[in-house]
C-alpha cells in the first residue's frame, strides 16, 4: 500500500515514535536513577533527568558492591555472566554444528530416531526438567562452578535444526567434488561446511549470546556463592526483602551495566545477524 | 595406462533397476559420449565409474585394476558436475588447489600446477576472484580446471554444458574438443543432448532404461542405428518410421490403410515380413511423380530458412502414418497436397517391428 497523504504520514510517524518512547522510558528512567543519591531516589516526585552522581554510582557498584543480600561487586558479576553467554553461545554452535553434520551427511543405524529425539527435546526447556537437572549437577559436585552454569544450557536442539536445514541447501555435488578432492569428512567439515554456515553462526551467536546472558533460574538455583553469580542474579540479591531500604540507585546502575554488553553485541554484530536470517550464500 | 572397463554392471536402488547389464570397453585416451533421455541411468553409470554409487554387480576397472571398493579419490579420477560445485567461499586458485593440497603437495608444486592449468583455460585472470563473480562460462571453466589440474587418469563429464545458453554450449564443445585434443585422456562424458554426443563422441554409448541400444561410432550410429529408440533418439526430426507388410515381391511396403511406399531396391528375402520402414527426415526428396516411391499428403510447412521442414501424412484426411521431411527451401512452395518423394537404397532402414531390432538388407 502506497499513498501520499500527509495526515497519515504524521500518523504513521506519531505511532512509531509513541512505541519507541514507550520502550525507551523505562531504560531512561533507569538511567536516570543511576545517577543520582540513594536519598533523593526515595524523595518523591521522582527526578526525569540525569543527577550528578553517575562516576561514583558506577565505581561503588563496579568495585565494592551493594550493601543488600549481597556485596559482590559488579564487575565480578559481569564477568560471570560473560563466561556464562560466551560458553552457552560458543557451545551450542559448536554441539549443534557437529550433530547436524552427522544427521545430514552421515547414515548411520537409527539416524532419524536420534533426529527426533534431538527434535522432541525442543518440548523440554530448562524450567521443565531443572529438577532432574540440579540433581545431576549437584551428584557431579557441579553446583557454584562454571561448568554446572553452562553445561546444562548447551544442548541445543533449535540450532540443530537450523543447521539442518541450512546444510541441506547444500547441494550434495558440493560433497562429491569435496570427495573426489580427496577431503575425509571431517575435512569437508572444516573447509567447506563451516565456512559456508558463517553467517548462520554469526546470526546464531547474537541469539545465544543474549539467551545466556539473561539466564536467570538456572543461575539462581546452580549459584550458592556469591563469587559465581551472575549479574542478573546479582540485582535481584541487591534487593533485600522486607523493610530494610534499598539503595535504587546502585541497583539501577547495575542494571544499567547488566544491559551492556547484549546491546553491544547486538550492535557489532548486526551486519551479519540480518545477513545470516535474510541472506542464502550460494 | 587408463582404460576403462565395465562388465555386466547392474545397479539397483531397492526394487527398482536403473543399470541392467552394461559392458563396455574405453580405451586409453578415447573420449566416449553416454547419451540417453533422462532417468535412462547415464548419469547413475558415469557416477558408479567415479565411485559416489556403488556398483550391485558386475566389475568396473580403470587402468586395469577393479575398483568396485576403491574410494573415489583412489581411483585416479576427475569429475565435473552439472552445476559446477565449485567451492563458493573459495577463491578459484584455491578451488583449483584445494585437491592438490589435500594430496599434501609442496606449495610451489601446486603453484606451478594451477598456473599451468589456468593458462590451458585462459584462467590465469580470474585466479584471484570468487566464483560468484564469474560468469557460467567462466564457471564451467574452472570446474574443468579443477579436474585438470591433478592430471587424473581419467576425466567423467556429468552433463557439463547443460547450465548453459546455447551460443556459449557450442563454444565451450569446441573447447572441450581442443582440450581432449591437446591432453588425450580417457573421457567418460554424459549428456542426454544427441547434438553434443554427435560431435564429441569417439564413440557413444545410446543407453535406454538402464540398457545399452548401441555402441559405436556417431556417424556408425548414425547411418546403421541398431534399433527404433536409436533411430528416433539420433537425428532431428527423428526418423521416419512406417509401419507396414512387404509384399510378396519385395519391391514395396504396404501399410495397414493400404498406403504403399516403393522400396529403392527390392528386398525379395523379406518378402511377407511385417517390418518397421526408416527413412531419415533429412533424405527425403522431392522428385518427378512417376519418379516418386512414397507420396505423402503435405499439411504443414516449418521455413528455417536454409532448408524447411515439412509434416504431412501416408494416406489421405490426415489418417495413416505421419511423415516429416527436410527439402531444401526452393523446393518448398506452397506445398500443400501430394508431395512426390524419394530417397537413395542406402538410407533405406528396416526394422524389426516386435523387437525393435534393426534387419540387415
Amino acid at each position: 500500500m502506497i499513498e501520499n497523504r500527509p495526515g497519515l504520514k504524521f500518523f504513521c510517524h506519531a505511532m512509531v515514535l509513541l512505541a519507541v518512547l514507550t520502550v525507551a522510558f523505562p531504560v531512561w528512567i533507569a538511567f536516570v536513577a543511576s545517577t543520582h543519591t540513594a536519598a533523593r531516589m526515595i524523595e518523591v516526585p521522582l527526578p526525569l533527568w540525569p543527577g550528578t552522581e553517575l562516576l561514583e554510582n558506577y565505581r561503588t557498584v563496579l568495585v565494592e558492591g551493594v550493601a543488600g543480600a549481597s556485596t559482590a561487586p559488579v564487575a565480578r558479576m559481569m564477568f560471570n555472566s560473560l563466561v556464562m553467554a560466551l560458553s552457552v553461545a560458543l557451545g551450542k554452535i559448536i554441539i549443534s554444528l557437529l550433530s547436524a553434520f552427522a544427521i545430514v551427511y552421515f547414515r548411520f543405524p537409527l539416524r532419524m530416531l536420534f533426529f527426533w529425539m534431538i527434535f522432541i527435546t525442543l518440548m523440554l526447556p530448562v524450567e521443565v526438567r531443572i529438577f532432574p537437572t540440579y540433581k545431576v549437577m549437584s551428584d557431579l559436585h557441579m553446583i557454584n562452578t562454571y561448568a554446572g552454569l553452562t553445561l546444562p544450557l548447551i544442548a541445543s536442539a533449535t540450532a540443530t535444526f537450523l543447521f539442518r536445514q541450512f546444510f541441506l541447501t547444500i547441494p550434495d555435488e558440493m560433497m562429491e567434488a569435496a570427495r573426489m578432492d580427496g577431503a575425509s569428512a571431517l575435512r569437508f567439515f572444516w573447509d567447506v561446511v563451516v565456512p559456508l554456515s558463517r553467517t548462520n553462526m554469526a546470526a546464531l551467536f547474537v541469539i545465544l549470546f543474549i539467551y545466556g546472558w539473561n539466564q536467570y533460574l538456572w543461575p539462581l538455583l546452580i549459584t550458592t556463592d556469591e563469587s559465581m553469580y551472575t549479574a542478573v542474579i546479582g540485582i535481584k540479591r541487591m534487593i533485600p526483602g522486607g523493610d530494610a531500604s534499598v539503595d535504587w540507585n546502585l541497583v539501577m546502575a547495575a542494571a544499567m551495566l547488566a544491559m551492556l554488553p547484549p546491546a553491544l553485541v547486538v550492535i557489532v554484530m548486526q551486519k551479519w545477524f540480518v545477513k545470516g536470517l535474510v541472506e542464502q550464500e550460494k | 595406462m587408463s582404460e576403462v572397463s565395465i562388465r555386466n554392471v547392474f545397479k539397483s536402488f531397492g526394487a527398482v533397476k536403473v543399470i541392467q547389464g552394461i559392458s563396455m570397453d574405453v580405451a586409453n585416451g578415447e573420449f566416449v559420449v553416454l547419451v540417453g533421455p533422462s532417468g535412462c541411468g547415464k548419469s547413475t553409470l558415469l557416477r558408479m565409474v567415479a565411485g559416489l554409487e556403488s556398483i550391485t554387480s558386475g566389475e568396473i576397472a580403470i587402468g586395469g585394476r577393479v575398483v568396485n571398493n576403491v574410494e573415489p579419490k583412489d581411483r585416479d579420477i576427475a569429475m565435473v558436475f552439472q552445476n559446477y560445485a565449485l567451492y563458493p567461499h573459495k577463491s578459484v586458485y584455491e578451488n583449483m588447489a584445494y585437491g592438490l593440497r589435500i594430496r599434501g603437495l609442496p606449495k610451489a608444486e601446486i603453484e606451478t600446477l594451477v598456473q599451468r592449468a589456468a593458462a590451458t583455460l585462459e584462467l590465469t585472470e580470474l585466479l584471484k576472484r570468487s566464483p560468484r563473480e564469474l560468469s557460467g562460462g567462466q564457471r564451467q571453466r574452472v570446474a574443468m580446471g579443477r579436474a585438470i589440474v591433478r592430471q587424473p587418469a581419467v576425466f567423467l563429464f556429468d552433463e557439463p554444458l547443460s547450465n548453459l545458453d546455447a551460443k556459449l554450449r557450442v563454444q565451450m564443445r569446441a573447447e572441450l574438443q581442443a582440450l581432449h585434443r591437446r591432453l588425450e585422456t580417457t573421457t567418460l562424458y554424459v549428456t542426454h543432448d544427441q547434438v553434443e554426443a554427435m560431435t564429441l563422441a569417439e564413440r557413444m554409448l545410446v543407453m535406454n532404461q538402464g540398457r545399452t541400444e548401441q555402441i559405436g561410432a556417431p556417424l556408425e550410429v548414425y547411418t546403421r542405428p541398431a534399433t527404433t529408440f536409436v533411430a528416433g533418439f539420433i537425428g532431428s526430426p527423428p526418423m521416419n518410421l512406417i509401419p507396414g507388410r512387404i509384399d510378396a515381391g519385395g519391391g514395396a511396403l504396404v501399410t495397414a490403410g493400404g498406403e504403399t511406399v516403393r522400396l529403392p531396391l527390392a528386398v525379395p528375402a523379406l518378402g511377407g515380413r511385417e517390418v518397421l520402414l526408416g527413412v531419415r527426415p533429412e533424405h527425403l526428396e522431392t522428385c518427378d511423380p512417376a519418379a516418386a516411391l512414397l507420396t505423402p499428403d503435405i499439411n504443414f510447412v516449418e521455413l528455417l530458412g536454409s532448408d524447411s521442414l515439412v509434416y504431412g501424412y501416408l494416406g489421405a484426411d490426415k489418417r495413416g502414418v505421419r511423415l516429416a521431411a527436410r527439402l531444401h527451401a526452393t523446393s518448398t512452395r506452397a506445398h500443400d497436397g501430394a508431395l512426390p518423394l524419394r530417397f537413395e537404397p542406402e538410407n533405406l532402414h528396416v526394422f524389426d517391428p516386435a523387437t525393435g531390432r534393426r534387419i540387415e538388407v
